[in-house]
């Protein structure tokens, strides 16, 4: 991408678990902000109901996709989303959740997941920009702000030739400014909220001048979470996530938080 | 089976550095402790503010993600508190305690210094069962109630203390003593509690409780076919004590596992041919946090 008008504008979605709702709410809050592409950084099923209500908004809106753990699952129909949970009660709830995307992705769109690539490189105004869905070096790798160091980080835009890395894989959000005006965002996920207390979920508007180099805002996205949840409720899907996706605070997958991340939370 | 040339592995990034802070000091004579620390076994001595500070100006060029603490106890060395400290300000760090020796003051100070930092700092605690009948058998009289203590101080200046298991019961009874030992956790007022569970190595101490490893027990190169290699802790990580750097915390007693004095040169090859090293192939990640677990997963602490 260059810039013809000076400004170039990206929004960047991370995890959407199912939730075509937030998707939906996130699609429109960009085009209304006049952004020049949508992309999202994996994991389209998990947690919520009715998988193949995100496909369509997906092509329709020709938001361009990485392939997360869960799509590589999905995708070729493996036995568990590797999210790598070691703690039983994790991987039971992960497994229904699991089970009934598999079970309800289409063919059609299952090939789609399996034809995704694991990352996707652009040049925005001349910054080199590397989308991708864990880690640059490993889908299912966690970068949690308080367990990621940032020279760490510096290491990873030097090897992987980035000024800008944006990933998702943990839900939560967080940005670090690097040396050389470089950056590392996580953009947290679109499909559940974020361990705070509030319904709301977010994505990552990245924007990018010649003078400016890059910006990078988190936008907030309402959407009809009492629908996601009464749907998930008719689907059978674990009350425990409808729990979650109500009240804002994660009663699962508690397991993977640091100490600093799991304090912030209820539970 | 003999296993006259096994397979060797480099370092690929150097994600986690050790420090072994406390030496071979401890309080504590575990029964299985791996590298069998005392009051009394001063091989390996205490590492001072100022060499964890040089370290850590060393690891950052070398992109290190986080930093680990360990001994011997860690917190019988008079300047842990100020080497978290500082050790916050560069990155995450975790301790691997066994929780009974704590002074309040010094938690006080580490709360302000994670409050104050972008990063957690992580407490884990080592016991071996849900009760002092399982407990102090292996690590000693009146352990059990200590580290329990040690828990409850920890929770009340804000930290999660991650507890560490080593597995002495068998597979199937797992579920059911998990379960008691959280039950027992949350009385003690600890209601989120963080387990890990990890499996016992048969080294040092430890081989002389059970047994050693057998000859077969070894990793040979055919079995690091289709292996995810990050699973070692020496593919991603080095220790540092008051020797110089090692290939990884279980075998620093081994003359060949002292790699260099310097971490960019310590990231040379090293041939698996310890007992321990099939433990860790076997189980993979046992000194890692869950946090980090499924890219990067470790063996065995010893605090
Ligand atoms: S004991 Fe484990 S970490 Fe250490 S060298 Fe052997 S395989 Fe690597
Ligand atoms: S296992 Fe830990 S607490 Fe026990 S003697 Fe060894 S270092 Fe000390
Ligand atoms: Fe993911």
């Amino acid at each position: 991408m260059t810039a013809t008008s000076g400004k170039i504008r990206i929004a960047c979605f991370g995890g959407i678990y199912n939730n075509y709702l937030a998707l939906q709410a996130a699609i429109h809050d960009a085009q209304c902000r006049g952004v020049d592409a949508l992309y999202c950084l994996g994991d389209m099923g998990a947690f919520g109901p009715h998988p193949n209500r995100v496909f369509p908004l997906l092509s329709e809106h020709a938001v361009q996709c990485v392939q997360g753990n869960y799509d590589d699952s999905i995708g070729n129909s493996l036995d568990d989303c590797q999210c790598g949970y070691t703690d039983p009660r994790d991987n039971h709830f992960a497994q229904i959740s699991y089970d009934y995307t598999l079970a309800n992705t289409s063919q059609v769109n299952r090939e789609f997941l399996r034809s995704l690539p694991g990352s996707i490189r652009l040049e925005v105004a001349g910054k080199r920009v590397l989308l991708c869905h864990g880690s640059p070096r490993k889908t299912n790798e966690f970068l949690w702000e308080s367990t990621t160091s940032t020279h760490f980080l510096e290491r990873l835009a030097d090897e992987y030739a980035a000024d800008v890395i944006v990933v998702t894989h943990t839900g939560i959000k967080w940005r670090r400014k690097l040396s050389c005006g470089r950056h590392f965002v996580n953009v947290g996920c679109l499909g559940r909220p974020e361990n705070d207390g509030q319904t709301n979920v977010w994505y990552a508007i990245l924007e990018f001048d010649s003078s400016h180099g890059c910006q990078i805002e988190f936008v907030p996205v309402v959407y009809d979470y009492r629908r996601l949840a009464q749907e998930m409720r008719q689907q059978k899907l674990p009350l425990e996530f409808v729990a979650a996706v109500e009240t804002g605070w994660w009663t699962t997958c508690l397991e993977v938080l640091p100490g600093k991340e799991r304090r912030a939370g209820q539970y | 089976m003999t296993n006259a040339s096994p397979p060797t592995i480099t370092l690929s990034n150097l994600d986690h550095l050790w420090f072994q802070v406390a030496g071979t000091t401890c309080n504590l004579t575990c029964q299985h402790c791996f590298i069998s620390c005392s009051p009394k076994n001063k091989s390996f001595g205490f590492l001072s503010l100022e060499e964890v500070e040089r370290r850590l100006n060393e690891s950052i060029k070398m992109g290190v993600k986080e930093y680990f603490f360990t001994g011997g106890e860690p917190f019988l060395n008079p300047q842990l508190t100020a080497i978290l400290q500082l050790t916050l300000q560069y990155g995450p760090a975790t301790v691997l305690t066994n929780g009974t020796v704590l002074k309040e003051e010094w938690l006080e100070v580490l709360r302000a210094a994670e409050d104050a930092s972008l990063y957690t700092l992580e407490i884990r605690i080592s016991i071996d069962g849900f009760s002092p009948e399982t407990n102090d058998p292996i690590r000693g009289e009146g352990t059990f109630a200590r580290a329990m203590k040690g828990v409850k101080t920890f929770v009340d200046f804000g930290f999660l203390p991650i507890i560490t298991i080593a597995r002495t019961w068998p597979d199937e009874e797992e579920q059911e003593i998990v379960n008691r030992f959280v039950e027992m956790l949350k009385e003690t007022g600890y209601f989120r509690p963080r387990l890990k569970i990890l499996p016992t190595l048969q080294i040092g101490a430890e081989e002389e409780r059970t047994r050693g490893y057998f000859e077969s027990e070894r990793v040979t190169r055919e079995m690091l076919n289709d292996f995810d290699q990050t699973q070692l802790i020496c593919e991603h990580s080095r220790i540092v004590t008051d020797r110089g750097v090692h290939v990884c915390p279980i075998l620093i007693e081994l003359p060949q596992a002292l790699l260099a004095s310097s971490l960019a040169d310590s990231n040379g090859g090293f041939a698996l041919s310890e007992g321990a090293c099939f433990t860790c192939y076997q189980y993979g990640a046992i000194c890692s946090n869950p946090s980090s677990s499924s890219a990067i997963r470790e063996a065995k602490p010893r605090a």
